[in-house]
């Protein structure tokens, strides 16, 4: 059979097979991440059905798949939004930072892994999944909660936290050492800032030059501009993923919408191979040997995340219910560790049990950490809570008045 | 006419919208949290967890444009009844159409009430509704409880009016 032909087979196959678990995962009320992930281990090497001609298609498709998280993520928060919560929360996105990255960096050097690899571990427990964690308050209908705002912000410095982390880690990762480092840092630290001044100031008059009226010249001219600068922000040794963000951040408006509609189903195609060529790159069979540490990782880095959501809540003078919740809430890992981690497999030299952890890791807390994010609305664990608590004086209804 | 000013509080839900919410003199907390996409909730908070909402239920535009109306509707009735203690001589009734009045199916214009009486029909209850200044165009139905504001004089001549068409009679 001929290259092409292979390539439709197999491509065709594989978005199928996505398609039926996308809809399993709906079904079962999980995130489709881990499912994902689970169908790029079977597809790759050492799994039940290997592919052979559509993983260089599917290795491009993955690297415009975290182009598209990212500028998505960029679309959805304002460059006024985000200069107001770091603002307000800084303290409560640097206390995240501390409590969840450290366990990483400690677990990998504990294993001996090295700098880099312990690096990229920081990275991975940090950040919880923005996308993840904002269904999951929609399904359980917490939106209107009042600890809703303090996990929002949590999520939202994190991810402007990760302009500054990636362009750090790929300079590390390229090799460049420390001096290397500092100078990827400074130049990214350099560009978040001219880019939210820029959106801040001149945010219209980017998004009237880019008319929201046409929705195909939209979509070509946002899904342009976000490649090129994507593949700039690389050459910059910036890291491609930033550059998206960036550009997600600079447009706002009707154009920020509009382009949100149009480019969410291409990022649901796109993020979904992205999982699977992650997986691919696992083999299977390097998984049993990583599953308790993954485990053990998991517990602790939820724990802390537990602490950071119920610190952050109680500062914003939150109840203790409520900061239980904001913790709970707090503990899945999605896209973002996996967009990490992906930086990291691709690089030579790197702790080869660094892809299968990644993955088990996340399959872990991206499964469970939904579903422990249920237990404060159990009846059993809010007599608990009470039990714990001094018994407030009951506020009297007031006379009503004739 | 006095206003009571409620301190509503505005909260940014980076990524979502916006959440308004205000704590009532009885100290229960209700808000509204709009979506960037236009959705619209309104959630009310448990008494016993006032960080939590217990009910969030979405409204479309004509639902929550109806709730205000009622709410409105149903504040300015509240007012009116306060005023009719302020201004003396001026008093507020409801007069409900009956079947066989000859407004059924006929405009608020037809009846000429104002021009008539100097009295005026402020709003009408249908149905546990309350419709707010209704316009000379608003089709009556039977049944339908008109509330007027005027003097005694100016009351007594529109329900003539609305009961048999003449005010003077």
């Amino acid at each position: 059979m001929h290259d092409t032909t292979v390539l439709l087979i197999e491509l065709g196959a594989v978005l199928f097979c996505l398609g039926l678990l996308g809809r399993l995962s709906r079904r079962i009320g999980l995130s489709p991440i881990p499912l994902y992930l689970l169908a790029g281990l079977a597809f790759g090497h050492g799994g039940v059905l290997p592919l052979s001609a559509s993983e260089e298609f599917i290795a491009v498709g993955a690297e415009i798949g975290v182009i598209l998280l990212l500028v998505m993520l960029g679309l959805e928060y304002t460059a006024r939004e985000l200069i107001g919560n770091l603002r307000t929360n800084a303290p409560a996105g640097l206390l995240d930072g501390l409590l969840n990255a450290l366990p990483g960096l400690a677990f990998g050097l504990l294993l001996g892994w090295g700098w880099v690899a312990a690096l990229v571990l920081a990275g991975i427990t940090w950040v919880s999944s923005s996308g993840v964690i904002a269904k999951v308050l929609a399904d359980l209908g917490r939106l209107g909660n009042r600890e809703t705002p303090v996990m929002l912000s949590i999520l939202v410095i994190e991810d402007l936290a990760m302009a500054l982390y990636l362009p750090l880690l790929t300079a590390v990762l390229a090799g460049t050492g420390f001096i290397g480092g500092a100078k990827a840092l400074s130049i990214a630290v350099g560009t978040v800032i001219v880019v939210l001044l820029v959106a801040l100031r001149f945010g219209h008059a980017i998004s009237a030059f880019i008319s929201a009226r046409d929705p195909e010249a939209l979509l070509l001219g946002v899904l342009g501009l976000t490649l090129l600068v994507a593949g700039l922000a690389a050459e910059l040794q910036v890291s491609a993923a930033v550059g998206a963000f960036l550009v997600g951040i600079a447009l706002s408006g009707p154009v920020a919408h509009h382009a949100t509609e149009l480019l969410s189903p291409l990022r649901d195609l796109f993020a979904a191979v992205f999982f699977v060529f992650f997986g691919l790159a696992t083999r299977p069979g390097d998984m049993p040997p990583v599953l308790l540490p993954a485990l053990a990782l998991a517990v602790v880095t939820m724990g802390t995340k537990i602490i950071t959501g119920y610190l952050a809540a109680k500062r914003a003078g939150i109840a203790v219910p409520g900061r239980v919740r904001a913790g709970l809430g707090l503990m899945p890992r999605g896209e973002f560790s996996i967009v990490i981690a992906g930086l990291a497999v691709a690089t030579p030299g790197i702790e080869p049990k660094l892809a299968p952890l990644a993955t088990a890791y996340v399959l872990i807390t991206v499964v469970s950490g939904p579903m422990l994010a249920r237990l404060p609305d159990f009846a059993w664990f809010k007599r608990i809570l009470r039990r714990n608590q001094r018994p407030l004086p009951r506020r009297e209804p007031l006379p009503t008045t004739d | 006419m006095f206003h009571v000013r409620v301190r509503v509080e505005q909260t940014a839900l980076p990524g979502i919208g916006v959440r308004h919410d205000l704590v009532t003199e009885s100290g229960r907390r209700v808000g509204v949290v709009t979506h960037r996409t236009g959705r619209r909730d309104l959630v009310l908070y448990d008494e016993d967890d006032p960080d939590s909402c217990i009910a969030s239920i979405p409204l479309n535009d004509d639902e929550a444009e109806a709730l205000a109306d009622v709410l409105g509707a149903s504040l300015m009735l509240g007012q009116l009844s306060g005023l009719r203690q302020q201004a003396a001589g001026l008093l507020t009734e409801q007069i409900s159409i009956p079947a066989g009045s000859r407004f059924v199916g006929r405009v608020l214009g037809d009846t000429k009430a104002r021009t008539r009486t100097s009295a005026s029909i402020v709003a009408v209850l249908r149905d546990a509704q309350v419709i707010a200044s209704p316009g000379p165009e608003f089709v009556f139905q039977a049944g339908d409880v008109v509330v007027v504001v005027g003097t005694r004089q100016g009351l007594d001549g529109v329900s003539r009016i609305l009961a048999d068409g003449d005010p003077d009679s």
